[in-house]
């Protein structure tokens, strides 16, 4: 058997430098930034949307922008942040960067699917960011409920169909090569229970992308059908149901949630005891909690329906099911705080925004675990509660964790480390404009205010005005990221191989790693989280609370 | 001599759950309640607001007291403490947030069934009442695949998917005919054939909401009756309250419907009984006489 490898080219075909970022490269690291950076350019783009939001909702009417083009923004929004920022970026961009070290392999299981993967994401951002401009972009919001999406102008959805699909092809090309090359490529030696938690946490987002995506891509098929070849299968006026468009969308797309947020988890887990200098508290109980989480996402899709006529048995199910995953959620959260508890913590904004991410998920999971009631979510459900409650997931949950990861891998992938002041700076203004931003949208849902409108009861004025200026400093907040990063990349202080001291497979190796990640053969880390001093002078055993608080027993 | 840590904990836990339920039974989120089941739903924000507010407080009080006590001293190289896992601990927080789990799932069921919302399982009075115009369509979106829908009217009532609050006391219950459309609720009353822009409706008595939709996906929200019910093109839905006081809320389309789904908004007038069949009488499109007799049988 052939297998691809980058050495292929790399004598001939190959661009070598920086112009290697723009090119059909195989090299998993070389992929990994390819998403990354792209990720990040469509973060900021959807921004800007975001921004344009908070702009005409800084009024009560609709003043800044047309209401045709406030619907296509915020569909555009709700599209681009998902599809082609937080899904790309967590899967994609880490994934590929960190799992061939995790699993000590020189490459994916397939790096020229990786290769394509990654650039059905350039056209299809393009195809949607460009209908905007040229036809018109879709009006439906990311969800593109029929018949809504069937009498909106039908060439921005069409537009938008084709785009989700190829982002939706991209993702699936990923999730296998994520499932084979953990479970296929591992280094002789390296048991399944040995590897970094990030690897778990792909195993488990790459069977949800696989098993829930391809019922998306026929969905949307069936859509787009209706729109350009008046089929009926979601159009009542020809006896099709609406109902069925949304269990089917929600089938991929409340897996989606856990696709945009168990990466994260699997991210948190490798900055925290590196960070505390301790082990990953309770490893087999965070295994099991991701399997857990992944059976159980997969039967919880019809709580975005209390609302859509379904029947009583099935919102009873459903809100069961749904809370349950507070269970194996919570455990992750519990043992983190035991993998800080009586650890050495650093302070810097690795760690700050991964602290943060405990914050604001919690909050999240609480108003989530609330939603999940099926009397509660009928008061509140496509409310600004929802708003709230989603963007504490999605931004105050994954792009925390995001912009942690950069903090901790920056020196991995360039060899400089970021300044520490202006990561601090950058998260404090983050952290900030979030919370400013976000937190009053829970009680303007609570209150009346649906979501999804340009135009609002003006007694809602004030709390907008503060949820505008919070999204206004998280906007400020991206130019010393955006300074740090790019200066750093050149006037960095030289990081080292391993300048965090850590013991997961990527550090052991030259930062930037070599083209097929190490010289010579590939460590065997069989204790990835093997931080701690003094084993044998407190045994957990004997150590009890007091010992930890008064600091005795350790050095 | 130190406080031992054990009686620390126990009042830090204690102090975090006072506090939990201070918040929840003292910080007022909600908007007025103003119908039957209003009242219910907020005792369960009370409940879910103090569980969620203990575990906030709790864990964001971990994570800032971590941060504080266990951050790294300058010049301080050394590792912590090599805890790998503790199967006692691991027990006791997956059994706590099940336990806690478990009650908020049985107690909303229990919030539910008494809104009504389970009523509706087994409730065909729903469905007899529903005016035969819907029959044709609705009988087509929910025969499904591989059905005859012509065949399906004679042989069964159409499916009616009630929201909360439905198979409420049935001799009394105000009957409404809803139609959501872009950008506007009509509202039609069968007693009096009335029509109107605006819902009226008698403070104290069930009021049932027959609705569909002409166009797109609508949903029918009183913040202030704490209801929400989607509008379904091609499947009648029912909803079912009773209002208890007095004045005027907003109606809210909380389904994107198009660029003016923002306005797409109303109002429900609860008069007191006397003051609604007065409008009943003003409004009526025919003769006072025969409209008061089928729009007075309450009073």
């Amino acid at each position: 058997m052939t297998v691809a490898s980058p050495n292929d080219f790399q004598d001939s075909l190959q661009p070598q430098g920086w112009l290697r970022y723009f090119s059909f490269s195989l090299d998993h690291k070389v992929i990994g930034i390819q998403y990354l950076v792209t990720g990040f350019l469509f973060y900021f783009i959807g921004g800007a949307l975001a921004g344009v939001i908070r702009a005409e909702l800084a009024s009560p009417i609709s003043d800044f922008v047309s209401r045709e083009t406030y619907n296509e923004v915020l569909t555009l929004h709700g599209t681009v942040m998902i599809f082609l920022w937080i899904v790309p970026v967590v899967n994609g961009g880490f994934g590929n960067y960190l799992i061939p070290f995790y699993v000590g392999a020189r490459d994916m299981a397939f790096p020229r699917l990786n290769a394509v993967a990654f650039w059905m994401i350039p056209p299809a951002g393009i195809l949607l960011i460009g209908s905007y401009f040229i036809t018109g972009a879709a009006q439906s919001g990311w969800t593109a409920y029929p018949p809504l999406s069937l009498t909106t102008p039908a060439l921005g959805q069409v537009v938008w169909i084709v785009s989700v699909l190829l982002l939706g092809g991209s993702s699936i090309f990923g999730g296998i090569n994520f499932i084979a090359t953990v479970l296929k490529l591992r280094r002789p030696g390296l048991k399944l229970m040995q590897l970094p938690m990030y690897c778990w946490a792909m195993l488990g987002t790459s069977i949800l992308v696989v098993l829930s995506t391809p019922v998306l891509a026929g969905t949307l098929l069936l859509l787009s059908f209706d729109i350009v070849a008046h089929t009926g299968f979601f159009n009542p006026a020809l006896g099709g149901n609406v109902v069925v468009y949304q269990h089917l969308f929600w089938f991929y797309s409340h897996p989606a949630v856990y696709i945009m947020v168990l990466p994260a988890f699997g991210l948190v887990s490798e900055i925290l005891p590196i960070h505390s200098r301790k082990p990953l508290f309770g490893y087999t109980t965070m295994v099991y909690s991701i399997l857990a989480i992944v059976v159980l996402g997969l039967v919880v899709w019809a709580h975005h329906m209390f609302t859509s006529g379904t029947p009583p048995w099935m919102r009873l199910f459903f809100t069961i099911a749904t809370s349950f995953i507070a269970v194996p959620t919570g455990i992750k959260f519990f043992n983190w705080l035991a993998t800080l508890w009586g650890g050495k913590l650093a302070l810097n904004s690795a760690m700050l925004f991964s602290c943060a991410f405990i914050v604001n998920f919690v909050f999240g999971g609480i108003t989530g675990v609330a939603l999940a009631q099926v009397p509660f979510d009928i008061h509140v459900h496509d409310t600004y509660f929802v708003v709230g409650h989603f963007h504490y997931i999605v931004y105050g949950g994954t792009v925390f964790v995001i912009f942690a990861s950069i903090y901790h891998w920056y020196p991995k992938f360039t060899g400089r480390m970021l300044n520490e002041d202006l990561g601090r700076l950058h998260f404090l203004l983050t952290f900030v404009g979030f919370n400013l931003c976000f937190a009053p949208q829970h009680w303007l849902g609570l209150n009346g205010m649906p979501r999804r409108v340009a135009e609002y009861d003006p007694s809602f004025t004030t709390l907008n005005q503060i949820s505008s200026v919070g999204a206004l400093l998280m906007a400020i907040s991206s130019l010393p990221f955006l300074y740090n990063v790019l200066v750093s990349a050149f006037k960095g202080q030289v990081a080292g191989d391993n300048p965090w001291n850590a013991l997961t497979p990527e550090w052991l190796t030259s930062s930037p790693p070599p083209v097929e990640n190490w010289i010579g053969a590939a460590p065997l880390v069989e204790h990835p989280y093997g931080y701690g001093v003094d084993e044998d002078a407190l045994s957990v055993e004997a150590a009890t609370g007091r010992d930890l608080w008064s600091g005795t027993g350790r050095r | 001599m130190p406080i031992p840590s054990s009686l620390v904990t126990l009042l830090v836990g204690m102090a975090l759950v006072l506090s939990g339920l201070w918040v929840g039974y003292n910080v007022d989120l909600l908007p007025l309640d103003a119908s039957a089941n209003a009242p219910v739903y907020d005792s369960l924000f009370r409940v879910l607001f103090s569980i969620g507010t203990i575990l906030f407080l709790g864990i964001v009080g971990l994570v800032v007291f971590s941060l504080v006590r266990f951050r790294r001293r300058p010049g301080d190289q050394t590792d912590g403490l090599a805890i790998e896992g503790n199967l006692l601990l691991e027990i006791v927080w997956t059994a706590i947030p099940a336990i806690v789990v478990l009650f908020v799932g049985i107690y909303s069921y229990d919030i539910y069934e008494r809104m009504g919302g389970m009523s509706s399982l087994n409730d065909h009075s729903a469905m007899h009442r529903m005016p035969p115009m819907e029959t044709m369509e609705a009988s087509v979106s929910t025969a499904g695949p591989g059905v005859d829908p012509t065949a399906a009217p004679a042989l069964k009532a159409p499916r009616v998917w009630g929201g909360i609050g439905t198979g409420a006391d049935e001799t009394n219950v105000l009957p409404v005919e809803v139609t959501a459309m872009q950008f506007a609720f009509i509202f039609h009353y069968p007693e009096g054939d009335i029509t109107s822009g605006e819902l009226h409706v008698p403070n104290g008595r069930p009021v049932e909401l027959r609705m569909k939709a002409n166009d797109v996906i609508h949903a029918f929200w009183v913040p202030q009756f704490r209801l929400k019910q989607d509008v379904i093109p091609g499947q009648p839905t029912v909803l079912t309250f009773t209002p208890t006081k007095a004045g005027s809320y907003p109606i809210i389309c909380a389904e994107l419907c198009g660029p003016y789904h923002g306005g797409m908004r109303s109002t429900v007038v609860v008069h007191e009984p006397e003051a609604y069949d007065a409008w009943l009488l003003k409004n009526s499109p025919v003769t006072a006489t025969v409209a008061s007799a089928p729009g007075t049988p309450t009073a």
